[in-house]
């Protein structure tokens, strides 16, 4: 059993203009100590999935259906109470925008104390302790100096330090780090990846990193999940993701960075805007802006299929693939009997055209 | 010098200082540019980096006039833009496509209203008519559909923001467009886009770039050359290529390899050179080399003065008191 199970999750925010579905059936696991990377644009709805773990969301959002398990334990459903044990004891978060996420008013000490104090049984005097211990775990210079300074006396840098130091205050098992290291330069980036890396290593829990950049979750993740408008295309071990992708939209993704090999020539742009989430369409919704989308790609949304054990994506690419290997091996008489089952809907592969 | 030789954009000791009241009538001078020298050719792109404070923006800012340089002198085409008539001409061939697509568009202006406002401020366009198609022509290049010409900046997404902003840097025929963190708000597949229009646009017309970015795998793919920025500081100018398997400062070193990579592979064999600490602030800059509080290299006289913006290899800048010992 993985720690955290998320399996077929949608969240929608209820608007006057109607329902978004900023979360389109998602399900990934987290083991113990492992990094799960969520990639995706803007809109893609990793941060919606992220809060609706630790349901934080907005007062117009409700988690439609689906389950999260932690440890077994049902999470969708669950009251109040539940949840209030769960945040910050066993997941707790930290956001990414550092400048805003400490209260102004209230001195470092203040507020790591009041974390602590509200989840464990420490006094004041232990909280104050521990406090200092943890700042001193995320590599903050004469942290008892600092406790009793307010958070504009900090950098940015300083202060995503400080909020690491609060989220892991009470020895969670799971941290949402959510686009932790967008707001920061690139050499204060990569203290903060390296400071989660060797936390990691210490404290052993898992972390799911949120973030658009293809380049941190390289870095960091054991496994990475790719969502577009809601749904998840991919999910698979890190190198399975980036070596072997198997759904349109990582690959265009993968060939729109800028590296080495692009140098003096045109990038591979993904063609078209991201959709409305108000008007999902009824099929893929990557197919408008897919430059191998078919007739099914529009009428029918793909379903989840294996790849191997370790990677799974939902393109109807991969059918199509399938479908045309197993046709190579009927046409040889002498096939044996093994070709793969494909997953889903062959018929409508075979009448559906090649462009659109 | 003939015009092949002659650079586009020469900026010779650019300072540029704000003023910030530190006490009843006490002002200090807070140097956001100092002393920074460099030249463009015609048709180059010139990417500048650096961290968020280190004054890039400024620099691009001040190159346009769009601040007055507290002191130095920016030559555009051979001449030098000291006097009013100078400013005007040179206002004329140069313009700037801004960072935000959110905020750098007026919510009350038409599409149509947004790009032809350079038109009307430099009087450019005979009569309606002719205005009218040269609106239609610039959104044509930038990939807008003329139907769009009515509506108002809301109605568009942040890389369709983008190219309307774009559209207006165009509607003068400027030959030099200072490009301040273009796509840095937008999403990476959309961000390809808009990188690819400035590849074709420059090729289409001959333009010369300032391309700003925190960016370094979007500014290598960009820029023929690329020049580091720290504390107001230029610290290293060379080949993009050489910046990059060859930097030579060891503020460029650590920068260069803090840039996460996405390649699992790579990105897990990269040996990163931690840097300690923060960017001290500009107002009380350290003595001497900007960088000697963070520098694993920092010696004795790094503190004594700014070390000379000096050509170590032919067209490699640098600004390092032991550069030689480093990279020996």
């Amino acid at each position: 059993m993985s720690l955290l199970e998320v399996t077929d999750l949608h969240t929608s925010f209820f608007t006057d203009a109607g329902e978004v579905k900023a979360v389109n059936g998602v399900s990934f696991f987290l083991d113990r100590g492992k990094v799960l990377g969520i990639v995706g644009e803007s809109g893609s709805g990793k941060s919606v999935t992220a809060y609706s773990i630790l349901q934080i969301l907005a007062p117009t959002g409700r988690i439609v259906s689906g389950s999260i398990k932690l440890d077994g334990q049902e999470l969708v459903g669950a009251g109040e109470k539940v949840m209030q044990d769960v945040r910050g004891n066993r997941i707790s978060i930290i956001f990414q925008d550092p400048m805003t996420s400490l209260n102004p008013t209230y001195t470092i000490g203040h507020q790591l104390m009041e974390a602590i104090m509200l989840h464990t049984n420490r006094n004041k005097r232990q909280a104050w302790d521990r406090a200092v211990e943890m700042l001193r775990l995320v590599n903050i210079n004469e942290p008892e100096k600092r406790m009793k300074q307010y958070p504009f006396e900090h950098s940015g840098g300083m202060r995503q330090r400080i909020m690491i130091a609060m989220a892991l205050a009470c020895e969670p098992d799971i941290l949402i780090a959510d686009e932790p290291t967008t707001a920061l330069d690139v050499t204060i980036q990569a203290q903060i990846l390296e400071l989660m890396q060797d936390l990691q290593k210490k404290l052993g829990m898992a972390i799911i990193m949120i973030t658009h950049d293809l380049g941190v979750i390289a870095q960091l993740c054991d496994e990475v999940v790719v969502m577009y408008a809601g749904s998840y295309c991919e999910r698979g071990t890190a190198d399975e993701v980036f070596y072997n992708p198997k759904h349109e939209y990582t690959k265009g993704l993968l060939r729109s960075i800028p590296t080495l090999d692009t140098v003096g020539q045109r990038l591979k742009p993904i063609i078209g805007t991201p959709i409305d989430l108000l008007n999902l369409p009824k099929g893929c919704p990557f197919a408008p802006r897919c430059d191998a989308a078919m007739k099914i790609c529009v009428r029918e949304a793909p379903k989840s299929q294996d790849i191997n054990e370790f990677h799974k994506a939902s393109c109807w690419m991969n059918v199509k693939a399938l479908v045309e290997a197993q046709a190579a091996l009927e046409e040889q008489p002498a096939a044996p009997d093994e070709a793969p089952e494909p997953a889903a809907a062959p018929a409508a592969i075979a009448e559906g055209g090649d462009d659109e | 010098m003939s015009t092949e030789e002659r650079p586009l954009v020469e900026v010779q000791h650019l300072k540029e200082y704000f003023p910030i009241n530190t006490g009843w009538f006490k002002t200090t001078p807070l140097k956001a540019v100092d002393d920074v020298s460099f030249s463009i050719k015609r048709g180059e792109t010139l990417g500048l980096v650096g961290e968020s404070g280190c004054g890039k923006t400024t620099v691009g800012r001040t190159i346009l006039h769009l601040y007055k340089p507290t002191d130095g002198v920016v030559i555009f085409d051979g001449k030098p833009i000291t006097t009013k008539e100078a400013l005007a001409e040179y206002r004329k061939k140069t313009t700037m496509v801004f960072q935000d697509p959110y905020s750098s568009l007026n919510p009350r202006m038409t599409v149509s209203d947004i790009i032809a406002e350079p038109l009307d401020v430099h009087r450019m366009c005979a009569n309606a008519k002719e205005r009218e198609q040269r609106i239609l022509e610039l959104m044509d290049h930038v990939g807008l559909n003329s139907e769009h010409a009515s509506r108002y900046a809301h109605e568009f997404s942040g890389g369709q923001r983008q190219r309307i902003g774009i559209a207006r840097a165009l509607a003068i025929n400027p030959e030099f467009i200072v490009c301040d963190e273009p796509v840095s708000a937008l999403d990476v597949s959309i961000q390809a886009q808009v990188i690819n229009m400035f590849d074709e646009l420059q090729d289409q017309f001959g333009l010369t770039y300032l391309f700003i970015a925190h960016d370094l795998l979007v500014v290598r793919h960009i820029s023929n050359r690329i020049a580091v920025m720290y504390l107001g500081k230029m610290v290293e100018l060379a080949d993009s290529e050489e910046v990059y398997d060859n930097p030579l400062h060891p503020y460029t070193k650590s920068l260069i390899s803090a840039v996460p990579i996405p390649d699992p592979k790579i990105a897990r064999a990269n040996k990163r050179i931690p840097l300690q600490g923060d960017i001290p602030s500009p107002l009380n800059a350290p003595s001497g080399c900007p960088f000697r509080t963070r520098c694993p290299y920092a010696a004795e006289a790094c503190a004594g003065s700014m070390p000379p913006f000096e050509e170590v290899e032919t067209g490699h800048f640098v600004a390092c008191h032991r550069v030689r010992e480093i990279n020996a």
